[in-house]
């Protein structure tokens, strides 16, 4: 084939190349450039004073950031966990039925297409103390009602409840278009073998479907950590520190408290953590194929 | 026997899902034509009023209708921007031979830069914008949401333009067609249900982003999820109003899903398979 020329290479590349490293790779490079530094405005003008690793050994007594620490872990761990149950249950039972899959899963797409944002709000209305559907519904089921997001020890469950109604929807997607990319000869091997239905999913279904369940996990593990447009809405981080995560900590130390210099060195710990998060996750998605 | 029962559990327990999808929104839609006094009894059934989409639409303290036209603004030029950009570089990454170590540092730095906070760098984007003075303009919220979604659609579009075949290219060139030729008669026909794909999701995505937006914009350039988090945050929370807000919001998604939703499902499951 004849090779384009350096023109026409460049031309299709550097658009993208240019994007990357303006918007991209400065922002990151100012913002590790402004964590070694003390912010301070006056008259519109922004002053930078060195500050060293200050900032970064004043993150482990942040409360805040610890509560944030916390919180974010938990979050993740339920959140993403239910999604992956529920999702692939779902999934397992969609592959299951001809008629009417499309309908199910344009059905079940919803979610992923609302506003975070407006999920907040959809379910800041639906657990309202006073007339939520789900008080309401507790109610004629004789449980009392309850504060859900203004209690302490319900505020946080209520938001993980809200995330898996939310990203449920994601997992089960991923998970389906798995599933129908499976090969049929295990399956009718097994059937001619008796082969129970748990047998079947224990012996064929999950080792197969391990590199797409690993994928889902990976996807949602980092968007889970990014989570801030629901909790902003839902609870703002209350009652209290008991839902306040990682990215609601960086909101209000960075922007609320305008602390560009410390909130720049909590962003870069941040990144520094869910880089280390994803390897972990991507390291243990590797051990399977080298066992197989 | 069996069979047919397994088959009407699984059907019961699939609605039953749905169900759950579907009635919180319905609710809040519906919550959208009730009066505040409707809402706050729990009457099961009301008449509907018109007044909340009216308030929300219509009122001079409300600014729902320029938040709409922004979003829109934002959210198709972000996405004409991030599908060119994207189209282009993932064409010549695949197709012409740039060395390996490029290739895998470009697309290592897109993985990566996903995986960021974009609140961390909304602070860096506003300085950005504000040294080239464009800071009461859509161009520093467009260029964000470009950036932000270029590494999916990098990917995205990496997966379509591999599935044109090599030999279509080969025959174009052997006559002779520029790349631009090639881009325009060869590419863009072929990958286009794969840059529709992408094109919802990006629009979608733009549409939907809220910690950047929040930051990025004043009054007049506030976009539909900044408009709609100043519901929640006034001193009495106007909830039908909210609602009603929140049901106009989700409409440019309903509309996409039911004229798109082929194109959304394998937009979003493309990325995980191949």
């Amino acid at each position: 084939m004849k090779q384009a020329g350096a023109l026409s290479r460049w031309a299709t590349f550097g658009p993208a190349l240019f994007v990357m490293l303006a918007l991209g790779a400065l922002p990151l490079a100012n913002l590790v450039y402004t964590s070694f530094h003390t912010v301070t405005w006056s008259g519109g003008q922004a002053t930078f004073s060195w500050a060293g690793l200050a900032h970064y050994r004043a993150l482990p007594a942040d409360p805040l950031l610890r509560a944030g620490f916390f919180n974010t872990i938990v979050f993740a761990v339920f959140a993403v966990g239910g999604q992956m149950l529920l999702g692939f249950t779902l999934a397992l039972l969609c592959s299951r039925v001809r008629r009417g899959r499309v309908l199910y899963r344009a059905l079940f797409i919803l979610p992923i297409l609302i506003p975070g944002i407006v999920i907040g709000a959809i379910w800041k209305l639906m657990l309202n103390f006073d007339f939520g559907l789900i008080n309401q519904i507790t109610d004629l089921a004789g449980i009392e009602a309850r504060n859900w997001l203004g209690d302490k020890e319900t505020a946080l469950a209520s938001v993980i409840a809200v995330d898996i109604w939310h990203w449920t929807p994601f997992c089960f997607l991923l998970l389906l278009a798995g599933l129908e990319s499976l090969p049929q000869d295990p399956y009718e091997a097994a059937k001619i073998d008796g082969a129970s239905w748990w047998q079947e999913l224990r012996y064929i279904t999950l080792p197969l479907m391990a590199p797409a369940i690993m994928v889902t996990f990976a996807f949602r593990l980092v968007i889970a950590f990014k989570v801030f447009d629901e909790i902003y809405l839902l609870t703002g981080g209350g009652p209290g520190t008991a839902t306040e995560v990682l990215s609601f900590t960086l909101y209000q130390r960075f922007f609320t408290e305008d602390r560009a210099g410390y909130g720049s060195a909590m962003a870069i710990a941040i990144i520094f953590l869910c880089s280390l998060l994803l390897v972990a996750a991507l390291s243990v998605r590797r051990r399977p194929e080298t066992a197989a | 026997m069996r069979r047919l029962s397994n088959r009407a559990f699984t059907h019961a327990a699939l609605i039953v899902v749905g169900a759950a999808v579907l009635v919180p929104v319905i609710w809040v839609i519906a919550a959208g034509f009730r009066t505040q006094i409707s809402l706050l009894t729990g009457e099961f059934l009301f008449t509907p009023v018109m007044s909340n989409f009216a308030e929300v639409l219509f009122s001079k303290t409300s600014d729902f209708l320029v938040n709409y036209r922004n979003s829109l603004i934002v959210g198709i030029a972000s996405t004409v921007l991030c599908l060119t950009i994207a189209t282009l570089a993932a064409w010549s990454l695949a197709r012409l031979d740039w060395p390996r170590w490029v290739v895998h540092v470009f697309l290592g730095w897109a993985l990566l830069f996903q995986m960021l906070p974009p609140l961390a760098l909304a602070s860096a984007w506003y300085t950005l914008v504000r040294s080239i003075g464009l800071q009461n303009s859509f161009a520093g919220l467009i260029l964000a949401h470009t950036v932000l979604n270029l590494p999916m659609a990098l990917w995205l579009m990496g997966v379509f333009v591999r599935e044109v075949p090599l030999e279509l290219e080969e025959a174009a060139r052997i006559d002779g067609a520029s790349t631009a030729v090639l881009l325009r008669h060869i590419i863009l026909p072929l990958v286009a249900p794969g840059l529709a794909a992408c094109a919802i999701l990006t629009f979608v995505f733009s549409w939907n982003e809220f910690a950047v937006a929040l930051n990025l914009t004043m009054k007049q350039t506030a976009t539909v999820p900044v408009a709609i988090a100043k519901f929640a945050q006034d001193f009495e929370i106007r909830y039908t109003q909210m609602a009603a807000a929140a049901a106009l919001s989700i409409l440019p998604a309903l509309v996409l899903l039911l004229i798109g939703q082929r194109f959304i499902v394998r937009g979003l499951t493309q990325g995980a398979i191949k």
